[in-house]
């Protein structure tokens, strides 16, 4: 195909996509207009009906907790196939961390970075657990408390060192917590059918108080769960990432 | 259409809603601004700045229009974890090989013909 009729047949493609597009986008309802009935009913019953004042964790969580552990298995499935995408292939070894090897030619880390990155570190890992375990309370959750926490182990890195990074995350251990969180949620889920309940059926006492850190019953602690599985995933790829950006060489010297 | 009336709910917090609508927009301009700019942006350690930048817009974004949640997932996963993912993939793919000639690309074995 020559570069005009490439061009001629993108056009054309263009221009029936924007036909559809214009079509679609008029059919729209107006903007900030919400014509369902699900929204309005949730927002009614949900504060009552789980004590958790946090509507979308409510849903997330509770009423649409099975989707939630399709997602999570998502994320664990990807990470698992990061590592096995990333594992040290024959051909391949791993030298001393690139960032130490002596006459490397890196840039060494400015101290601004380290005394940032130390300086947020504590704060970063208290911000993380806070999300994680305030999903029912106020606009957070264990997916955001997850990466955040896992940005912790990335600032330990920028701190410091990858050996520092691989110390306070030694693969084996971040790959069992990566499977107590994906496997507590399902457990979660599964215990609900042991008790009789329908699967993922909120069976713990929901507390007195509307917005207490401990009402809600399970949304509190599948978010938890959540966030320990996301944190894991999380630092899992990223460690990874850094092994074979910094240890990993061809040749099998 | 079956449309209720919005009711006007005033809190210490309350703006005024020409106030909101050009925060709104502001912020909407902003994203596409950032965006186009991604998207123009050709060498790829600028990218993935120019793709940080791009997630706190959104972020902002999220919580001018009233989602908290979104903002922080947006936070975390757009303006950071993504990031830092393409960087440190660029790192690896950018390291030339420990010896030898570099592998040959398509685009070489055409050149050569």
């Amino acid at each position: 195909m020559t570069p005009r009729q490439r061009r001629w047949l993108f056009l054309a493609a263009m221009a029936c996509l924007a036909v559809f597009l214009i079509w679609g986008l008029a059919g729209l309802p107006g903007f900030g207009n919400y014509p369902g009935p699900y929204g309005d009913i949730i927002n009614r019953i949900a504060v009552s009906q789980t004590n958790a004042t946090a509507v979308v964790s409510a849903i997330n969580f509770e009423y649409r907790g099975f989707d939630t552990v399709g997602e999570e298995f998502i994320l664990f499935v990807a990470a698992a196939g990061v590592a096995t995408v990333l594992r040290r292939l024959r051909g391949e070894r791993e030298g001393p961390a690139r960032d130490e090897a002596p006459g490397r030619g890196l840039q060494p880390t400015s101290e601004a970075v380290r005394a940032v990155a130390l300086a947020l570190t504590g704060p970063t890992v208290v911000m993380g657990w806070y999300l994680a375990s305030h999903a029912q309370t106020s606009p957070s959750g264990g997916f955001q408390g997850g990466v955040v926490l896992g940005t912790a182990f990335v600032l330990v890195y920028l701190a410091g060192q990858f050996l520092a990074f691989e110390r306070i995350s030694p693969v084996d251990v971040t790959d069992a917590v990566e499977a107590v969180g994906a496997g507590g949620f399902a457990a979660v889920g599964i215990t609900a059918v042991i008790m009789g309940l329908p699967y993922l059926q909120n069976f713990l006492p929901l507390g007195t108080i509307p917005g207490a850190v401990s009402s809600s019953g399970t949304i509190a602690l599948i978010s938890f769960f959540v966030g320990v599985e996301v944190a894991a995933a999380f630092v899992l790829i990223v460690g990874e990432l850094l092994d074979q950006t910094l240890l990993v060489r061809e040749g099998s010297g | 259409m079956n449309v209720t009336p919005a009711v006007a709910v005033v809190t210490p917090y309350t703006v005024a809603p020409g106030l909101m609508d050009a925060l709104q927009v502001t912020i909407l301009v902003l994203v596409a601004i950032a965006a186009t700019a991604v998207v123009l942006t050709r060498v790829p350690v600028r990218q993935a700045i120019v793709l940080s930048v791009y997630g706190i817009l959104l972020a902002v974004l999220f919580l001018a229009f009233q989602a908290p949640d979104v903002t922080l997932s947006e936070l975390t996963v757009g303006a950071v974890a993504l990031p830092i993912l393409l960087l440190l993939t660029l790192a690896k793919v950018k390291r030339p090989p420990a010896r030898g000639r570099p592998p040959r690309t398509p685009r070489d074995q055409e050149r050569e013909k």
